[in-house]
């Protein structure tokens, strides 16, 4: 939370590694692209159309989906709680049948396709599920177990691997009972990574971590991004989607209301003029008199909306009123501005 | 690429590798432990009563009185304790366990969320079903076992040892009695994979591990009580519990196989009945836990 570093917003997000996702799909092509056929959307390791789920009691969880996750991409999937996020997850891992439109992942319809398509997934899906009599080494054990493509002569290394991975190698001994929230969390993303994957489904994968282990989990996250696994990461914290995507998409009540480049989303909304002053009732009135808009003072700092003015004459029209200026400056529009001039509404964290 | 070369390729032995796992994460499970134990300790109850009943006075139970079947002899010979035990349990405390073992099967892992996972993996759903059944019949086979030892060795510590006497009256070799007292075991152990069975589909029709166990054991119960009715004498012959005291037939000389068969067919019925539904029900379902 308190780690949303204004550096880290203006600049530094890996963008330029990766443009727009269009990198070429070369030391991937398992053998899931290869049996695929033509990708039609332009390789989309996820592609859905008219994607619906309306459960038996009449919810419509999910509307008209029509998603496309470019691949290579970090891609966010941001939405309120209740929102249809983890219905569509469920929908693209083949746990639940889609009432009507169609879900493909990595080139191949799902559910029909899930055993050839969910060997090359790693997925944490609405928090872990342990069994907690057994040790996280068994718990991965059994997992591992569980995929028939797993070769069980490296599964204790690839195990130990990937608890090592998430930093629970000292605990892999212990009864996941004993495990606390974070380290349950570290044991499911270990799971997600018993093998390399082309596609990682993390579901709020930083839910009950302390700010230290989030940032261990956005490290990863980069990280495994950078080796080019595609990311769809669903979270309802608008923070972490822009620190680590690179694509996003927001949903509400069911439908999409937007996707794109995460920097694109956000260019969409205006950012706003900000003045740092020990005067902030006088600039208050000043930025009034040269015309900005929507001024709010909070203590030290005075911000409005951007005018249409030169914002040199603004900042000299301050100087000459004795305002004592300390910082002046546009700050770039946030992913919560534009998620806030996409539904007229707040993001309801608590939801 | 090492992926490259065993992400496409599925042994045709890992099905044997779930089946593992799944059999290691159940009786790994405290509550299989305590169910186990429970079943070992009825046969050292049994044993410690007739031998604190006859104590002393060494009479040789004689013919009449009532009592499960077997329970006068053990007194003569230890070997019988292994069929009392079977026959005492066989109604109640070995369907119980299985039904508690197999109502979890799915609905445990659904409450828990590991299904998902499992199904993620992706472990597939039929295979899956396949092997939480097996599992499911391997818990009958290791508890029936259980009993049968649990007795054994009780029967060799409080009571002699010797030939035993067919019900026929005639006499076999102690090495045949033990034979017979195997087979006994494993038709106890194939009466009971039609509660099996029934508690695996009532397992995959809900989300709670508590409901389905409960409601397993609760219908057993039901069907035990409509057996008892002689109103219902129509409805007796199909009731999955009806010839489960049949196995003391493998006692007689020569045996009798007329009801064992029948038994054996009705557990069969339910196995693909019962199965069936559960698969129908588990292959078409929506994970929502």
């Amino acid at each position: 939370m308190g780690e949303a570093s204004a550096t880290e917003r203006d600049g530094t997000r890996p963008d330029g590694t990766r443009p727009d996702g269009t990198r070429p799909d070369g030391p991937h092509a398992g053998p899931v692209a290869d049996a695929g056929g033509g990708d039609g959307d332009g390789g989309g390791v996820i592609v859905t159309r008219a994607l619906t789920k309306r459960y038996r009691g009449g919810q419509l969880a999910v509307d008209g989906l029509h998603l496309t996750v470019p691949a290579g991409s970090v891609f966010g999937f941001l939405g309120p709680n209740g929102s249809g996020k983890t219905t569509t997850i469920r929908m693209l891992m083949g746990l639940i049948e889609p009432t009507s439109g169609t879900a493909h992942v990595l080139g191949r319809p799902m559910p029909r396709s899930a055993r050839a398509v969910l060997p090359h997934v790693g997925a944490l899906i609405e928090g872990p599920a342990l069994y907690g009599f057994l040790s996280g080494r068994d718990n991965l054990l059994r997992y591992d177990a569980a995929d028939p493509t797993a070769d069980p002569r490296t599964r204790h290394a690839r195990v130990a691997a990937a608890l090592d991975r998430v930093g629970l190698t000292a605990a892999a001994g212990k009864k996941a009972k004993a495990y606390s929230l974070g380290m349950k969390q570290r044991l499911g993303l270990a799971a997600a990574l018993l093998r390399p994957r082309r596609l990682l489904v993390l579901d709020e994968p930083t839910n009950g971590l302390d700010p230290q282990g989030m940032r261990e989990i956005r490290t990863l996250v980069r990280e495994l991004a950078s080796d080019g696994t595609t990311v769809f990461l669903s979270s309802h914290l608008l923070d972490e989607i822009e620190q680590v995507c690179t694509h996003a998409a927001v949903m509400a009540r069911g439908r999409l209301l937007t996707q794109g480049p995460v920097a694109e989303l956000s260019a969409g909304a205006r950012g706003r003029l900000a003045v740092t002053t020990p005067d902030a009732a006088d600039a208050a009135r000043v930025l009034k008199e040269q015309g900005v808009a929507d001024v709010v003072v909070a203590e030290e700092r005075v911000s409005g909306e951007v005018p249409e003015r030169d914002l040199a004459e603004v900042n000299a029209a301050l100087v000459a009123a004795g305002v004592r200026v300390r910082g002046f400056g546009v700050e770039r529009a946030s992913l919560e501005d534009a998620f806030v001039a996409l539904t007229g509404e707040g993001f309801d964290v608590a939801g | 690429m090492s992926r490259a070369e065993t992400a496409g390729r599925v042994s045709p032995l890992w099905t044997f590798g779930l089946f593992r796992s799944e059999l290691l994460t159940t009786f790994r499970r405290w509550r299989t432990l305590a169910l186990l134990g429970v079943l070992a300790a009825v046969p050292v109850l049994v044993g410690v009563a007739v031998r604190i009943e006859t104590g002393g006075d060494g009479s040789a139970g004689g013919g009449g009185g009532g009592g499960p079947a077997f329970i006068s002899q053990i007194t003569n010979n230890g070997l019988f304790l292994v069929f009392t035990a079977l026959a005492v349990t066989l109604p109640f405390f070995l369907p119980m366990a299985v039904g508690v073992v197999a109502g979890d099967a799915v609905a445990g892992e659904a409450n828990a969320g590991t299904l998902r996972y499992l199904l993620v993996a992706p472990a597939g759903r039929s295979r899956l079903l396949l092997t939480k059944y097996a599992t499911v019949m391997a818990f009958c086979l290791v508890a029936t076992l259980v009993v049968a030892l649990s007795a054994l060795i009780t029967g060799a510590l409080l009571f002699p040892l010797g030939d035993p006497t067919t019900i026929s009256g005639t006499r076999i070799g102690f090495a045949e009695g033990l034979v017979r007292a195997l087979l006994i075991a494993l038709v106890v152990a194939l009466s009971l994979i039609g509660v099996a069975a029934l508690g695996l589909f009532v397992s995959t029709l809900t989300n709670s591990g508590i409901a389905a166990m409960a409601t397993t054991v609760g219908l057993l119960t039901t069907v035990q009580i409509l057996d008892q009715l002689p109103q219902l004498h129509a409805l007796h012959p199909y009731l999955f519990s009806h010839h489960w005291l049949s196995f003391a037939d493998l006692m007689r000389e020569p045996v009798y196989w007329d009801d064992l068969t029948k038994n054996l067919g009705l557990q069969a019925l339910y196995a693909a009945v019962f199965g069936s539904a559960a698969w129908a029900r588990f292959t078409a379902r929506d994970i929502t836990a």
